[in-house]
């Protein structure tokens, strides 16, 4: 496994947040968490980061414990985390403080590339929309060459047809970089359009209440009986019925 | 009542001033004021800075120095003046360090509440990049809290221009404070008094233009309301 989370326990003082959390990534492999708010979904993306211990129990990266935050896997926060003090440039070129001038620039020209910004090079953020912005702070994470990416709801704060377009320039680069992906979300339509598999949490606290197969070929068919079955197992898992 | 002689109409204070053009005074009190409130300034702005960085990003030295800082906010600089005497003299470096201490407390807790206002999200996101310290202190945390820093450093040098005046009176035989005690000392010389408080107006909205200029820079104008 490429991300192994081993029995992870965790609490806040007396609120017991998750419990018992054992789950798998393989190398590669795009995993959605979804659950209702406060499951702990958020919680197991930052102890998998480093940013987080958990009570009990372990995370551990191509079988090294997890124990601070690394370059090698990289979180993707709402749109907000770009710098609003650096261009479009110099956010995307931000995590390459190693490399020599000649490298770098190539380096951010090619990712500026990969998510569409070319002519916005020396914008600053306060110009762009929220797809743009989010689209700079993607190329950041993926412009040190990380294997792991961590998103935490990074289409939370879009508007519905800017996700929609996301998740398919999501879907591209991640085909294209081959990365191992973990995703929260609420959005349970969203995870069934993503993930290869969908790990569904309870309330908190927060456990597995069961992981799903999506065993739909891309692109998908958000119109497919396939698709409908799918969704509507999580939604009636998470204890929803789909209909308003 | 006041009697209309003992306020120098405006004709005669622009006499006053031109007569203090002529003598050489003007450029030379002018300069001797911002000679000191730049030293003072500045000697200010490097310690606090840093200063600030470090006590906002560390919880215990924070602990250990806020309750001094908070007791000497209250302390007016001016207060200052006889130990300044005592330590440095009369002379230009009493009047220094008065300009010093003015300026050093406000800009210190400043930077110090700007990086405590820093979004946790950008402190994660370089951690999470892994930037050597020099780097994060160079594009991250300056620049998280410049734009708060700019508006402190404009106060500053407003309050900085207020204790040079004052320091002036007492501490030095130069500059416009100087000249103000001195025209009324030298023969009740209200003409000059006058003209000395329109000078040091018109410098204090020079340096506050200069400063605001800074909150222009484009990589600061995201920490300001959206215009």
């Amino acid at each position: 496994m490429k991300v192994q989370f081993t029995d992870i326990s965790m609490r806040f003082g007396a609120m017991e947040v998750l419990q018992h959390v054992t789950l798998g990534a393989e190398e590669g492999e795009f995993l959605c968490i979804v659950g209702p708010s406060g499951c702990g979904k958020s919680t197991l993306l930052n102890i998998a980061g480093g940013f987080l211990a958990p009570s009990s129990g372990s995370v551990t990266i191509d079988d090294e414990p997890v124990t601070a935050p690394d370059r090698r896997r990289i979180f993707v926060f709402q749109e907000r985390g770009v710098f609003p003090w650096l261009t479009v440039e110099g956010n995307i070129g931000f995590g390459l403080f190693d490399m020599d001038e000649d490298e770098r620039r190539q380096r951010v020209a090619q990712y500026i590339d990969l998510v569409g910004l070319k002519g916005f090079e020396k914008s600053y953020p306060r110009e762009l929309s929220g797809g743009m912005k989010q689209r700079v702070e993607v190329a950041r994470a993926l412009a040190v060459n990380p294997d792991v990416l961590f998103l935490d709801e990074p289409f939370g704060a879009l508007d519905s047809i800017t996700r929609l377009q996301m998740r398919s320039e999501l879907l591209r680069i991640w085909r294209a970089e081959k990365k191992t992906v973990l995703f929260v979300t609420h959005d349970i339509e969203e995870s069934v359009q993503l993930a290869d598999r969908v790990v569904v949490m309870s309330a908190r606290p927060g456990r597995i209440r069961r992981v799903v197969d999506i065993d739909i070929a891309h692109p998908r068919d958000l119109s497919s009986r396939r698709y409908i079955e799918l969704r509507d197992l999580i939604f009636g898992e998470i204890g929803l019925a789909h209909q308003v | 009542m006041v009697r209309p002689s003992l306020i120098p109409g405006p004709i005669v204070v622009a006499r006053g001033i031109g007569e203090l053009a002529v003598r050489g005074l003007l450029v030379k009190y002018v300069v001797a004021s911002l000679f000191r409130v730049t030293w003072g300034y500045l000697a200010a702005l490097i310690v606090a800075v840093p200063l600030g960085l470090a006590l906002g990003m560390m919880r215990l030295g924070e602990m250990a120095i806020n309750p001094i800082l908070q007791v000497l906010r209250p302390i007016s600089p001016l207060a200052w003046i006889p130990i300044a005497i005592l330590w440095f003299g009369v002379g230009d470096v009493s009047a220094i360090f008065l300009i010093f201490l003015a300026s050093l407390l406000p800009l210190t807790v400043a930077t110090m509440n700007a990086v405590h206002n820093i979004d946790p999200v950008h402190l994660a996101a370089a951690r999470n990049f892994g930037i050597p310290l020099r780097s994060r202190v160079r594009d991250v945390l300056v620049p998280a809290v410049l734009p708060q820093l700019i508006v402190a450093m404009r106060i500053a040098l407003g309050v900085a221009w207020l204790v040079v005046v004052a320091a002036e009176m007492i501490a030095v035989n130069s500059g416009l404070g100087f000249l103000i005690v001195d025209a009324r000392n030298a023969g009740n010389r209200y003409d000059l008094v006058v003209a000395g408080m329109v000078l040091i107006g018109l410098v204090g909205i020079v340096l506050d233009l200069l400063m605001r200029r800074l909150e222009r820079l484009d990589s600061v104008r995201w920490g300001y309301a959206s215009e």
